[in-house]
């Protein structure tokens, strides 16, 4: 990539900052260049976050239907998923899709659920509740 | 309270782990660019691993496992570091206090997605950030160069906290590391051929039959998966062709899965040593970096649902890479000092 080729296409995902690329001058040589975004890479994290959103949508729908439980929806809101979430509280997976159904969810203590409320960086309150707007 | 600022000067790189050893040593009179740290360390690499997934998606990187550029720039410069690790997020905040208080700039493992500082759409839950803390202010925020911020940043203890002490994958557990000592001036030349040789071994993979997931080899794995995403559904097609192009570019590589930043290394190496054989393994890198970043561009086209480009093409650009990593691979195996 040559100097004058570095993207500077203030791509919306960098939140008006720069990041810093590599790139040769004329003589092959390598120089520091700051890039405001390029369309390539924020095409597929939008992408990739659309998706996300979409998820944690569904999730909100589901739960506000009483499909599955609250902590579906902040457990995607957090961009955490299953496995993640297992990995984070030190849990089986499969205790994890337990508490997603909302009955088995109701009956948990508040001192599981605080382990959630610290992951996800919520309080109970919030974690036991939906908010009125996804 | 009491306010500490350490002497520091910040500059921005490209990825966190390479600009900390950067950062850290240069402010300690000891000047090392970030790609020199990077490429001492032989960090460069390719691992595709389908069966390690991240949201759903499989672990593609193109760089050694973290820690390693900071462990093994320490180990070649023989410079000594301490390392500590907590188990309780107290002792691990007056530790790094009593640090500062020491005036040492004190390197963290960090989690990106506590940290408020960070733009929404870049945080995510990855424990392997690093950061440096050069001070705290009179209101108990910490100071911070974040290397990937073109400024330096503050972030309130309790955030901050947090992000160190964040659980998952690869948790950070408080980790620290501050130099002991000054480091001392080494001659450079011996390690920067050592490193090289390193990097050409690793880049044909891993010589067992049946792994086919690291260096070249891999690259032609993941050039045969892109071939095999016609016979899945079209959304899944397209979120990991997204989730490469994620890997190589969005998360602080400098482009193109860091063969840019090696590339720089080479020609940086190529000055300090006076060797031309470098400079054609610098050009050859770049050329490698280039086809990376022509296979994004198609990966993306084909995102956006653009009927000229075909799964086939995409997977050919692949296995461009991989011939083309195999050239600089020779080039690196072949160097004489």
């Amino acid at each position: 990539m040559k100097l004058d080729e570095v993207p500077q296409d203030d791509s919306p995902t960098y939140s008006g900052h720069k990041k810093l690329l590599y790139a040769v001058d004329e003589k092959g040589h390598y120089h520091k260049v700051q890039s405001s975004g390029w369309d390539v890479e924020s095409f597929a994290t939008k992408l990739a976050v659309d998706d996300l959103n979409q998820q944690t949508l569904d999730a909100y729908q589901d739960a506000k239907a009483g499909l599955v439980s609250p902590l579906a929806y902040h457990m995607l809101k957090a961009r955490l998923d299953i496995t993640s979430l297992a990995q984070a509280t030190g849990k089986f997976e499969w205790q994890i899709k337990r508490h997603l159904k909302p009955k088995i969810f109701a009956k948990l203590s508040d001192q599981k659920l605080q382990t959630y409320a610290d992951i996800i960086n919520i309080s109970l309150e919030k974690l036991k509740s939906l908010p009125s707007q996804p | 309270m009491s306010q500490i600022i350490n002497q520091f000067n910040h500059k921005q790189s490209s990825h966190c782990e390479s600009g900390v050893v950067s950062n850290m040593l240069s402010n300690a009179g000891f000047s090392l660019s970030e790609p020199m740290a990077f490429g001492l360390a032989s960090a460069l690499t390719f691992a595709y691993i389908p069966f390690v997934k991240i949201g759903g998606m499989p672990l593609i990187a193109y760089r050694m496992p973290p820690k390693t550029i900071i462990k093994t720039v320490a180990k070649k410069l023989g410079i000594k570091l301490i390392t500590q690790k907590f188990s309780s997020a107290q002792a691990g905040m007056q530790a790094l206090d009593d640090a500062l208080a020491q005036g040492k700039l004190v390197g963290l493992q960090t989690s990106v997605y506590y940290l408020p500082y960070f733009p929404e759409d870049m945080r995510f839950h990855f424990n392997a950030h690093n950061l440096l803390v050069y001070g705290k202010n009179d209101q108990g925020d910490y100071l911070i160069s974040d290397p990937v911020f073109e400024e330096v940043v503050t972030c309130r203890a309790e955030d901050l906290q947090k992000a160190r002490f964040a659980k998952g994958a690869l948790a950070p557990k408080g980790t620290m590391y501050y130099l002991d000592k000054q480091p001392q001036a080494v001659d450079l030349k011996p390690a920067i051929f050592q490193s090289l040789r390193k990097t050409g071994k690793m880049m044909n993979g891993i010589p067992i039959p049946g792994i086919p997931f690291f260096g070249a080899k891999g690259i032609d794995y993941l050039a045969k998966q892109i071939a095999n995403l016609d016979q899945k559904p079209n959304k899944y097609a397209r979120l990991y062709l997204a989730h490469i192009v994620r890997m190589q570019e969005e998360i602080g590589t400098g482009g193109a899965g860091f063969r840019f930043m090696f590339a720089s290394y080479l020609d940086e190496a190529a000055s300090l040593t006076n060797n031309k054989q470098l400079e054609e393994a610098a050009k050859l890198a770049t050329e490698v970096g280039d086809l990376w970043r022509d296979f994004a561009m198609k990966a993306v086209f084909f995102c956006k649902n653009r009927q000229s480009v075909e799964l086939a093409d995409i997977s050919d650009s692949v296995k461009q890479c991989a011939k083309a990593e195999r050239a600089l691979q020779r080039k690196l195996l072949n160097l004489t000092p």
